[in-house]
C-alpha cells in the first residue's frame, strides 16, 4: 500500500495518479484501435472531454441547489476541487445528456461507438484495482489464508489484486476484438457482461459490502441485474455466439 | 452443433449469479471491520487521549453520542493553516453539536509557531497536542494536513488527506453526520 506519494515538498494521492494514468493509457489505445469500428479518434477525445466538463459542471451546480445554504456564507467555494460537493446522480445525467448531444449532432453510430471505447474503460479498470491496492481501499475480508495480506489491522482477502487480475483477464480476453471487426456492440456488450460477472463473483470476498435486504450484498445484485440486461442484448442482437471476423487492420 | 443449447447455457450462468449471490449474503454485523480499530472509513475510530494546549486531557472515546472532526495539522503545512479559518467557522457555528480536536502534530513542530498561527488565525477550538507522534503513528499520518470525520458511533465516515478543505465542505461533511446520528 502506498497511499501517498511525497516528491519533495509535493503529497500525492498514488490512487488518483494511477486513475490519471490509467485514462490517459486507455484513452491512447482507444485511439489508435477506434477505426476498427469506424469511429474517428477525435470523436472520442471530444466525447470524453465534454463528459467530463458536462459532469463537473452538472454535478456542482446541481449540489449548490440543493445545498444552497453551504455557499451562502463562502459562495467562492463553489470553485473548490472538493469531491463531497458534487452530486454523482446528476453529474452522470448531465454528462450523458451531452455525450447523446454530441453524438447526434455528429451523427455518430451509437453501438460502434461504446464499442470504441471498450479499450479505454478495459485499461481503466486495471488501473482502478491497482489504484485501490495502493490507496488500501475495496479492501478485502479477513482470512486466515496464506495469501492474505495485512492491511487495517487484519490478514485480509486481497482484493484489490483479485480486481486487477481479473481485470487484466478481460483485458486479454477482449483484445483480440479491439484489432479484428467484431459485429456492432458485441465488444461493448462483452466487456459489461464480463466486468460485471467478474464483480458478482468477487464482492464475496471483500470486506466493505454494502448490505441490502436480507444481508445480500447490493453490489452483487446490481451486477447481477447489469450482467442479465448485457446477456439478454447480446442474444437479442443475434451477438451472443457469433464469431469473431479474422479481418486484421494491421 | 452445440452439445448444451446456448440459450440454456445462458440461462444457467445466470441461475448460478443468483446462487453465489445468496450464498455470498452476510449478516449486518459481519460486513466491513464492524468494531475493528483501524484509520479508515468503515473501521472504528482508534481511541487516544492527548492533553490540550491547557494541561486537560482528552479522550476519544468519551466523545462518543456526537460526530467527531479530527484535524491533524502542523504550523509550517501551509494548507493547514489555509484551512484553520474554515475550521474556526464551522467550530463557531456547531459547537455543542460536534466535536472538533485539532491535533498539533508537536514532536515535528514548533509550540512557539503553532501558537503565533493559533493566534494570528483567532482559533478558540481545543488543540490537543501529540508529543510524541504516537497518536499520528496511531492513525497513520503520513502527510499534512489530514481529517477524519467520525460518526456519532465512532465509526469513520470519511478520511480527507490534504487541504485545504473549504467551509462549504467542511459543513457539507458535518450535515452529513449529524443527518446520519440515531
Amino acid at each position: 500500500m502506498l497511499p501517498i506519494l511525497q516528491i519533495g515538498p509535493l503529497a500525492l494521492r498514488t490512487g488518483d495518479l494511477l486513475l490519471l494514468v490509467g485514462i490517459f493509457l486507455g484513452l491512447n489505445l482507444a485511439e489508435r484501435r477506434a477505426r476498427n469500428w469506424g469511429v474517428k479518434a477525435d470523436h472520442l477525445y471530444n466525447l470524453t472531454f465534454l463528459a467530463m466538463i458536462a459532469g463537473i459542471l452538472g454535478a456542482r451546480l446541481s449540489f449548490a441547489i440543493q445545498n444552497f445554504s453551504l455557499f451562502r456564507e463562502s459562495p467562492l467555494n463553489l470553485f473548490s476541487f472538493d469531491a463531497k460537493l458534487l452530486d454523482p446522480f446528476s453529474g452522470i445525467a448531465f454528462a450523458s445528456i451531452a455525450m447523446l448531444v454530441y453524438g447526434q449532432r455528429k451523427k455518430l453510430a451509437f453501438w460502434p461507438t461504446l464499442d470504441a471505447f471498450v479499450p479505454a474503460l478495459a485499461v481503466l479498470a486495471v488501473f482502478v484495482g491497482l489504484s485501490h491496492l495502493a490507496s488500501g481501499k475495496a479492501f478485502g475480508a479477513p482470512t486466515a489464508l496464506s495469501w492474505g495480506i495485512d492491511l487495517w489491522g487484519a490478514a485480509r482477502h486481497p482484493s484489490q489484486v483479485y480486481e486487477t487480475i481479473a481485470a487484466l483477464a478481460i483485458l486479454a480476453f477482449l483484445w483480440r476484438y479491439f484489432s479484428r471487426q467484431a459485429a456492432s456492440g458485441r465488444t461493448f456488450l462483452l466487456f459489461i457482461v464480463m466486468s460485471a460477472g467478474a464483480r458478482l463473483l468477487l464482492e464475496t470476498w471483500r470486506g466493505d459490502s454494502l448490505l441490502t435486504f436480507g444481508g445480500l450484498r447490493l453490489a452483487q445484485v446490481i451486477a447481477w441485474v447489469v450482467m442479465a440486461i448485457g446477456i439478454f442484448l447480446l442474444e437479442r442482437q443475434g451477438l451472443a455466439g457469433k464469431p469473431v471476423e479474422s479481418i486484421e487492420h494491421g | 452443433m452445440q452439445l448444451i443449447p446456448r440459450r440454456i447455457l445462458l440461462v444457467g450462468v445466470l441461475l448460478l449469479g443468483l446462487t453465489w449471490t445468496w450464498f455470498s449474503r452476510l449478516g449486518t454485523a459481519e460486513t466491513t471491520a464492524g468494531r475493528v480499530p483501524a484509520p479508515q472509513t468503515g473501521f472504528l475510530a482508534p481511541d487516544f487521549t492527548l492533553e490540550t494546549l491547557e494541561g486537560q486531557t482528552v479522550t476519544l472515546s468519551s466523545l462518543r453520542g456526537q460526530p467527531v472532526i479530527i484535524n491533524f495539522w502542523a504550523s509550517w503545512c501551509p494548507p493547514c493553516r489555509a484551512e484553520m479559518p474554515a475550521f474556526q467557522a464551522v467550530y463557531e457555528e456547531y459547537q455543542g453539536r460536534i466535536s472538533l480536536l485539532s491535533v498539533n502534530t508537536a514532536y515535528q513542530d514548533n509550540l512557539s509557531d503553532a501558537l503565533a498561527l493559533l493566534a494570528e488565525k483567532g482559533a478558540t477550538f481545543p488543540i490537543l497536542l501529540d508529543t510524541d507522534g504516537a497518536v499520528s503513528r496511531l492513525y497513520a499520518i503520513i502527510s499534512l494536513p489530514t481529517t477524519f470525520f467520525i460518526g456519532a458511533d465512532g465509526v469513520i465516515a470519511e478520511v480527507v488527506v490534504g487541504g485545504p478543505m473549504t467551509e462549504a465542505g467542511l459543513r457539507a461533511r458535518i450535515e452529513s453526520l449529524l443527518e446520519a446520528r440515531p
